[in-house]
């Protein structure tokens, strides 16, 4: 492998890993506040998923591009060279913010792991087919609550498509283009954004209709781009300092 | 035993002794956690897969692997994560699912490669076996179940989710 696509590939690496740490960390946070007792576990469990997804890419780029320990490469970076989205780096807000969040992110994984089942980098090829079959639960459960909310009367039918609104030109910015995309395309790592963004496009629209919501008009609206940069909100900033606070009191320390 | 004499079966013996931390009735064999075994210059090599990524039982689990076979077999142990082979929830032995559905949570479903949300409609219910059931939850008190509810006897129920 040449050194450009080598670097190509742990950019691609970062990023999705970034994305699922810090989503994971922030489903973390309903932990204990969750409006039932099912979604409070259900919002732990897929943070323990995101985290442990965000470690297995980490170890990757360690094990095969000479990355650095996944505990260190994740807790002590600082925010400008982190390169997750937009979406996945704001507060947990309201629950329904929270969840369509997590539709909206979590059937772009799924297309996005769907998609590295014939990447040719073996690595991130064998981990697609794991994190593929758990993301299937994750989709199941956004899908079964954005459906229920919406059909659950006037009130909460509008603050799910208030949400929406809210949250797709964020999680547009999910599929921000990078330099490599057509290098990591012809080298059959995976199809780049804008075929995933399509696609993606494709398995919500269908979803958004059964549950009545409207999608926003994705030429009218500019995605929130930045993140794949290293351009963030401030809110990345603060959830380092939290999520870091404890790791850094003595970073070489077993656990 | 005399670590000369020890063989692969006796390997997989001394792993039948190793059962899961979050379900202690079955063990890693049952599981479907052991992807190859074998004996290379008087040292036992353990290949295992986890259940799902984030499982934090992992290390501990390798570290009973470790010490079990160790034990029974008087062999150093070297227990590695097979990454060729992920674990899906059709490498649950028929003896595995029964001996769930007597510890009271409901076995997954066979599954044709694909999952369906509709195979989680429906779960036998491990207490009155009726299948007037529905899925509560997709998530539980660990990440491999859910959480079922039971419309005749009234129970909630938890199945060890059907993975791909």
């Amino acid at each position: 492998m040449n050194a450009a696509l080598q670097k190509a590939i742990t950019t691609l690496i970062t990023s999705m890993a970034d994305d699922a740490l810090i989503l994971g960390h922030r489903n973390s946070e309903w932990t204990g506040l969750g409006p039932i007792m099912e979604e409070d576990i259900a919002f732990s469990s897929m943070a323990q998923d995101k985290i442990g997804h965000a470690w297995a890419l980490y170890r990757i780029l360690q094990e095969h591009l000479g990355g650095e320990d996944p505990d260190q490469f994740a807790f002590i970076r600082a925010a400008k060279d982190f390169t997750c989205c937009h979406l996945a780096e704001l507060p947990i807000s309201s629950y329904d913010f929270s969840l369509m969040r997590h539709f909206l992110f979590d059937h772009a994984e799924a297309v996005r792991y769907e998609s590295l089942q014939q990447c040719s980098f073996e690595p991130l090829q064998q981990l697609s087919k794991k994190v593929k079959g758990e993301l299937k639960y994750h989709t199941l459960h956004a899908d079964a609550w954005v459906l229920q909310l919406c059909r659950g009367g006037e009130e909460s039918q509008q603050r799910m498509q208030a949400a929406l609104d809210r949250c797709f030109p964020l999680a547009a910015g999910i599929f921000e283009p990078g330099p490599q995309d057509a290098l990591l395309a012809d080298a059959g790592i995976y199809p780049g954004e804008q075929t995933l963004y399509d696609k993606w496009l494709n398995t919500i629209y269908p979803l958004l209709v059964n549950a009545s919501l409207n999608l926003p008009d994705p030429a009218a609206i500019p995605p929130q781009y930045g993140g794949r940069y290293g351009n963030h909100t401030p809110h990345l900033q603060a959830l380092l300092q939290e999520m870091g606070e404890v790791f850094r009191l003595d970073p070489t320390a077993g656990w | 035993m005399t670590t000369a004499t020890t063989t692969i079966a006796d390997i997989y013996t001394a792993l039948e002794q190793v059962m899961d931390p979050e379900i202690p009735v079955l063990n890693v064999l049952e599981l479907g956690m052991i992807t190859g075994v074998t004996l290379y210059e008087g040292t036992a090599h353990i290949k295992m897969i986890p259940t799902f990524a984030a499982c934090p039982a992992v290390s501990y689990i390798q570290q009973n692997i470790r010490a079990t076979v160790n034990k029974l077999t008087g062999l150093p142990v070297q227990v590695t994560v097979d990454k060729e082979v992920h674990w899906q929830s059709n490498r649950l032995t028929d003896t595995a699912k029964e001996k769930l559905q007597h510890f009271g949570i409901a076995a997954p479903q066979v599954h044709e490669g694909e999952l369906r949300a509709e195979i989680m409609l429906n779960t036998p219910c491990p207490h009155c076996h009726s299948e007037n059931t529905y899925l509560r939850s997709p998530f539980g008190s660990t990440l491999c179940r859910a959480i079922h509810y039971c419309k005749d006897c009234g129970m909630v129920f938890e199945q060890f989710k059907p993975v791909e």
